[in-house]
């Protein structure tokens, strides 16, 4: 019985000391961006088009790193979205379920691949066969980085996505073929759209997991703040900038120093926002099934 | 009274376990056929060769001929889609898809390719009608058929098959899941529908097989036991075996 007692001791410390730490994130962010805000109208950050915070000539308009962040974002989804959902479809309604079984882990891997060396692949293999198709196209550039980060986040949708249509009742599957339909029909019109919600979610997760990468986009895609929606010119993203200016010599509690935790907050709101949309979607979907 | 459907010499394996042994049976077209027997004699895996849905599954393996209107369905130039649209099928549990109630009824008809809305509405509401459904339905066809009670949803996967006018109707066990009331509801139908269809049921409810088959055969491991019209198997059946299983003895 004392043992017990110890245990649950230790399990409501690590509880704690979780919420303890992310209060603490979220306190420093807060605290910091409103002494940025007190400065900087949040007018001001929401509708200047330039972000020159370490210039003589100073702008403080976020919206270029968020061009940035979602011109690379964007890019990720356009090659994850239809490869990871193609190969979710094709594990769970075409392969044997022993190639399923080794193939899966196997692309999840992809996932765990560090992320530096993903960007040193958009740098240095990436960006030259696309200038070679491209000839006008920046070293830094957008498109490269948001393909590599595209190729990084596909176990994201195809797992998830996986683990949706495998999760649909087989009575449904059966009932379609039953009906006379094939199987690309079977995929189609009743598994895909019975495990939409969470297919739905899996891109949610993977649009999180892409907007908050860093590592790619410091590498690859420039540090250049740009409003533009051209992926072939050097841009930043938020993530870009924070590492930026985190590994220069800012003065603590100097403006520039502040900058940091405003372009945080944006990103924040981003991935929280996107995550509850992808909690309340996965709730929703829990209450269908049962 | 024709035959419309055969087993000849038919045997099913998985993998080395033999679930059907040498069957041989016909038919009758137009009526009810049930196939009862104890739990595991092999009932669905016999229902199933008649729209091969057993090729799913990795260890299944048979031998003989399964004729359909004297076409063997397990011979190379069968196209399985084509064959599944001549033969529908119930299943145990409802299992309507996801989606409205008019898009369930009109599945069957869209997957072929129809798209003329005049002629998908006239399909849904005919199909309904013969399932019984119309009127608890007709102002709701637009909402999701997961929301309808289990009866409903049985009685919308029979129209949803209905919609492609089958000649031949599979049901494995279609009232299993469902309440007394629901129940009476879908077997007055089974006896309407096969004024114009060949309807073959599994079930384990005795009376239900008495009161709705024309047909009996009685299924013992794997072995057809005994097959005769439904008066006679249940009031003068041939071996002790069927005799027990029918007046509760075991099973
Ligand atoms: N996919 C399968 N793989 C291996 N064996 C199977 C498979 N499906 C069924 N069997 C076996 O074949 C035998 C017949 O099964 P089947 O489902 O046809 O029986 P049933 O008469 O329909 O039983 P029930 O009344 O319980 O539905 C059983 O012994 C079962 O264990
Ligand atoms: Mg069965």
């Amino acid at each position: 019985m004392k043992k017990e007692k110890i245990i649950e001791g230790l399990l409501k410390l690590s509880a704690l000391v979780t919420i303890l730490t992310t209060v603490g994130i979220l306190y420093v962010l807060l605290s910091e961006s409103i002494a940025f805000f007190r400065e900087v109208s949040i007018w001001e950050f929401i509708t200047d088009k330039e972000w020159t915070p370490l210039f003589v000539n100073k702008h403080f308009g976020i919206m270029p790193l968020v061009a940035g962040t979602l011109l690379t974002t964007f890019i990720a989804i356009s090659v994850a979205l239809p490869i990871g959902i193609t190969i979710a479809i094709y594990l769970s309604e075409y392969a044997h379920k022993r190639f399923k079984k080794i193939v899966k882990p196997l692309l999840e891997i992809l996932a765990a691949v560090p992320t530096v060396v993903y960007g040193f692949f958009a740098l240095t293999v990436v960006t030259p066969f696309l200038q070679s198709i491209i000839p006008s196209m920046s070293g830094f550039n957008a498109l490269s980085a948001g393909i590599v980060m595209g190729i990084m986040i596909i176990p994201y949708v195809s797992s998830l996505s996986e683990d949706a249509l495998s999760a649909v009742p087989k009575e449904l599957r059966n009932g379609s073929y039953a009906m006379g339909s094939t199987r690309l029909q079977t995929a189609f019109k009743v598994m895909v759209p019975a495990a939409s919600s969470g297919i739905i979610v899996s891109v949610i997760l993977a649009f999180s997991r892409a907007i908050g990468e860093t590592m790619i986009v410091a590498i690859a895609a420039g540090q250049q703040p740009r409003l533009t929606m051209n992926p072939l010119v050097p841009i930043e993203t938020i993530t870009a900038y924070i590492v930026q200016v985190s590994l220069g010599d800012v003065q603590h509690n100097s403006i520039e120093y502040r900058t940091i935790f405003a372009a945080g907050i944006t990103l924040f709101i981003f991935t929280f926002i996107l995550n509850n949309i992808g909690f309340y979607i996965r709730k929703k979907y829990r209450e269908q099934y049962e | 009274m024709e035959n419309v459907l055969e087993a000849k010499n038919v045997n099913v394996f998985y993998g080395d376990f033999q679930a059907l042994k040498n069957i041989n049976m016909k038919f009758k077209k137009n009526a009810v056929t049930a196939l009862i027997g104890p739990s595991g004699c092999g009932k669905s895996t016999y229902l199933r060769l008649f729209n091969r849905m057993n090729d799913y599954i990795d260890s299944f393996n048979m031998q003989g001929d399964i004729m359909v209107e004297n076409k063997n369905i397990y011979n190379k130039e069968i196209v399985v889609e084509e064959l599944r649209k001549k033969i529908g099928m119930v299943f145990q549990k409802p299992n309507p898809f996801p989606k409205s109630i008019f898009e369930n009824v009109a599945y069957g008809l869209k997957i072929q390719g129809v798209t003329n809305k005049a002629v998908l509405k006239n399909a849904v509401r005919k199909a309904l009608q013969q399932a019984a459904l119309w009127d608890e339905v007709k102002l709701d066809l637009d909402k999701s058929a997961l929301a309808l009670s289990g009866g409903q949803q049985q009685r919308l996967c029979i129209a949803r098959t209905l919609a492609v006018e089958p000649s031949i109707i599979l049901m494995d066990e279609p009232t299993s899941a469902l309440d007394p009331i629901a129940t009476a509801k879908v077997e007055e139908l089974i006896r309407e529908l096969k004024q114009k269809y060949t309807i073959i049921i599994v079930t384990h409810n005795m009376q239900q097989a008495s009161r709705i088959s024309d047909y009996t055969a009685f299924f013992y491991m794997g072995d057809m036991i005994e097959y005769n019209k439904t008066d006679t198997i249940f009031r003068n059946p041939q071996y002790e075996r069927t005799q027990n299983y029918i007046t509760g003895r075991f099973g």
